[in-house]
């Protein structure tokens, strides 16, 4: 009875998020005020409906009720309670009403977080959202409801993806798609910005704050996914530029460019017309995210769940959603570009080359992530693109931002004379370079490529603190949240940075044949392979190993890497050992048995500074979340 | 010409340099990193001769693994029905590795031999990588064999 419930409360959900679309963007129109008014309780409406569903999926799964189709395949008796919360969105149906329930959150804030806007904005905004809702309810519910039974039946359910029973996992897809779905909000009033026909920066003002939490959202979920990758896939990899990594990179990408145009529009009121695209084209490669992934198009390490007609669907939905918003901004798009003029050396011109480089690295991720599906289509034969082309071309699209980066910042708005930042800036270059040279002489192993990564760290810090301290040597002038949030991010660039280029160029990766007693040696540590023994987890059967290390005689960590074989599915699962600190990792992944007297093949990684990877990300992550804090995005609208 | 004419000029000039530039760096780093995707049989027939490196798809032959004692050396037939071809691998086989399974083996052909850098073994049980299934598929077409293959292709990841 509760499921089909559940599915009553999304049909409402639907019928509302049909009449969001619809009543208060005619009372906009119309300029009738009680139609505009029903945005607000339809959105919260919207939302409880889809909580309700949302929450008796959950109860199904905690109940164990084996009668519903999707609980069947994803879920089981011995699944630990913890994983019965995720198991909600471990596959295709529950993940999109994941989606679902997100986008009413993100519509319902706006609603709350949107007095101050004039009633017909807000109207038009709410509309907008509401016609995502719609299309992505449609969707769950025509092609994919979670609520489906099985008759008769299951004794047990088929066992949630082993892969996926991880803690990073509890968090990785919320954040993930908050992030997503966030874009809806830039895009949305980009749109209602456009149906009104005022395209002033007015509207990029009211977006910004929610551009940058989605933004550092994505940014969270996009490091969660890379560290999960890197533990539970266990190849001790952080990155692979795999199809579905690259869906969420570039909206990513798109999305920095649109923080950064945004601040150009809403402060200067240049680049009208260049930030609406990018809004449109943020969300739109959020949307093309999701089709990479759920229609199986591609192969990929993670497409779990692939379906031709549903990618069928959400490809119209993004042609509507792309080709209805582009049409829209060729009707009503500003033709003459309205803002002030600036010269070639000011910081509109720096952060218009942000903007195209960060737009060339997304433009070139999707032509290597298309290009297999492009050459298929023209019968090319069946190709994949492999890693060295991304690693190549995004270093080269990335070290000029890198160069250019703490420049930024010291330009003055429409004119300046460079050779002052250059001047600046010049003992930080000097000390970049000599933090270049030293590294590469005095790291242990250390590479052209470690001191590529150094010296750009450097350079990065080294500008940054130098704005800073210029901040603060100014007199009366305060540090807004807007430019803190701006320094942490970018330092948050230097760490990443630096991080990137010491695990590549230094780490030490070594696959053995190991029984016990065995013992190899890794850049000054020594593991003692001290054999495998059965361990019985709550939902699996585990061969776990033993391993010890030293360091110059002195014990360092005592690692038990595992191989699950999943009771429910009969699936094997690598679970890796970590020991990890700031300045390493140590990383032990048990391969397979290779015969019958106890050998097994080991992966030994030694992984020097591969946190900073995260720090960096997390940095650049809360660098966002600050910004978006600053008073003046909460101050009251003066009326026009 | 008028200043604001000449900048625009140069920006124009400016922005055709660097598509020009960006083209050229994006074709030739894409000739360099495609691989392509045969079975067995197509490369018997000679079809990847002008391929240094490519990616081998197909099952794993039963009963073929052998390893080398005391050394990750793996040896395994990779087959598409109609034809196997011995494929040599040092290091660690994937998860879901397993005889009788969808196999991509990335790496280069050594006489009658394959000898492969990369293996990758995705996929559940019931499901066969979709360019693995469509490969095999057309083999057994030219061969006049009912391609069993196809349905598999059209399955959903078991989910």
């Amino acid at each position: 009875m509760l499921p089909e419930l559940g599915l009553v409360s999304l049909l409402l959900a639907l019928l509302l998020s049909l009449a969001l679309s619809v009543l208060p963007l005619l009372g906009a129109h119309r300029g009738h005020g009680p139609w505009m008014a029903t945005a607000r309780p339809l959105a919260y409406a919207q939302l409880l409906m889809i909580a309700i569903s949302y929450a008796l999926l959950t109860w199904a799964f905690l109940q164990h009720d084996f009668s519903v189709a999707y609980v069947a395949n994803n879920s089981n008796s011995l699944l630990p309670l913890e994983y019965r919360f995720t198991a909600v969105w471990s596959a295709h149906e529950g993940s999109l009403l994941l989606w679902v329930l997100l986008l009413a959150l993100w519509t319902a804030l706006v609603a709350r977080f949107s007095r101050a806007l004039p009633a017909p904005v807000v109207a038009r905004v709410l509309a907008v959202m509401g016609m995502i809702g719609l299309g992505f309810l449609a969707f769950t519910v025509f092609t994919s409801n979670p609520f489906e039974r099985l008759l008769p039946g299951a004794v047990d359910g088929r066992d949630m993806n082993p892969l996926l029973q991880d803690v990073g996992m509890i968090f990785h897809p919320p954040l993930l798609y908050i992030g997503y779905v966030g874009f809806a909000v830039a895009f949305a009033f980009a749109v209602a910005a456009l149906i009104d026909g005022k395209v002033d920066a007015q509207w990029v003002r009211w977006s910004r704050p929610w551009t940058n939490v989605a933004w550092s959202f994505l940014t969270l979920g996009i490091a969660l996914g890379s560290f999960w990758a890197y533990y539970e896939l266990g190849w001790g990899g952080w990155w692979f530029w795999d199809p579905v990594e690259n869906a969420s990179f570039m909206p990513w990408l798109v999305g920095a460019a649109l923080v950064h145009s945004q601040a150009v529009t809403e402060k200067r009121g240049n680049f009208r017309g260049w930030t609406m695209l990018l809004a449109i084209a943020a969300f739109s490669l959020s949307l093309l995210g999701a089709f990479l992934v759920r229609s199986g198009v591609l192969t990929s390490v993670h497409a779990f769940a692939s379906d031709p007609d549903r990618g069928m669907f959400i490809l119209i939905f993004l042609a509507l959603v792309v080709g209805g918003s582009l049409l829209l901004y060729a009707i009503r798009a500003p033709k003459v570009e309205t803002g002030k003029p600036f010269a070639a050396t000011s910081r509109e011109t720096f952060l218009l080359a942000n903007n195209l480089l960060l737009t060339a690295s997304a433009a070139m991720i999707l032509l290597g992530t298309l290009y297999p599906l492009l050459a298929e289509a023209l019968d090319l034969g069946k190709i994949s693109v492999g890693p060295p082309y991304f690693g190549l071309l995004f270093i080269l699209l990335m070290a000029p931002l890198v160069l250019l980066l703490p420049f930024g910042p010291l330009m003055r708005w429409q004119r300046e004379d460079i050779t002052q930042p250059m001047r600046w800036l010049a003992p930080w270059a000097a000390l970049a370079a000599v933090a270049g040279v030293i590294t590469f002489f005095a790291w242990p192993d250390g590479t052209a490529k470690t001191a590529f990564g150094i010296a750009g760290a450097v350079w990065i810090l080294g500008g940054t603190a130098r704005f800073m301290w210029q901040r603060m040597r100014s007199k009366g002038s305060r540090f807004t949240a807007e430019m803190t949030g701006m320094l942490l991010a970018h330092a948050g660039v230097a760490v990443f940075v630096a991080g990137v280029f010491i695990t590549e160029s230094t780490s030490i990766e070594r696959d053995v044949a190991a029984r016990a007693g065995d013992q190899f040696q890794l850049r000054g540590y020594e593991f003692r392979f001290e054999g495998v023994e059965k361990h019985p987890g709550p939902n699996y059967l585990a061969d776990r190993g033993t391993v010890r290390v030293f360091r110059d005689g002195q014990p360092v960590a005592v690692m038990h890497p595992e191989k699950r074989a999943y009771l429910a599915g009969g699936q094997v699962m690598t679970e890796a050992a970590l020991d990890g600190s700031l300045s390493r990792d140590l990383y032990v992944a048990l391969g397979e048995p290779l015969d019958q007297s106890g050998g097994w093949a080991l992966r030994l990684y030694v992984k020097p500074y591969i946190r900073l990877i995260w720090l960096g990300s997390l940095m650049m992550a809360l660098g966002g979340f600050v910004v978006a804090f600053d008073k003046r995005f909460r101050r009251p609208v003066a009326t026009p | 010409m008028n200043p604001t004419r000449k900048r625009r000029l140069w920006l124009i000039l400016a922005l055709v340099a660097a598509s020009g530039v960006a083209a050229t760096l994006v074709t030739l780093a894409l000739r360099e990193n495609i691989t392509y995707l045969y079975t067995p049989s197509q490369v018997y027939a000679g079809e990847a001769t002008d391929q240094a490196v490519f990616r081998l798809g197909g099952m794993v032959a039963k009963q073929s693994l052998t390893r080398e004692y005391g050394t990750l050396k793996v040896s395994f037939g990779v087959t598409d029905g109609d034809a196997v071809m011995t494929t040599h691998y040092d290091g660690i086989l994937p998860d879901l590795f397993r005889e009788n399974q969808a196999v991509i083996a990335t790496g280069r052909r050594e006489g009658d031999e394959f000898v492969a850098t990369q293996i990758l073994a995705k996929h559940d049980e019931q499901y066969m990588p979709r360019e693995v299934a469509l490969a095999m598929g057309k083999a057994h077409e030219k061969h006049e064999v009912p391609a069993a293959a196809q349905g598999a292709a059209d399955k959903p990841g078991g989910y």
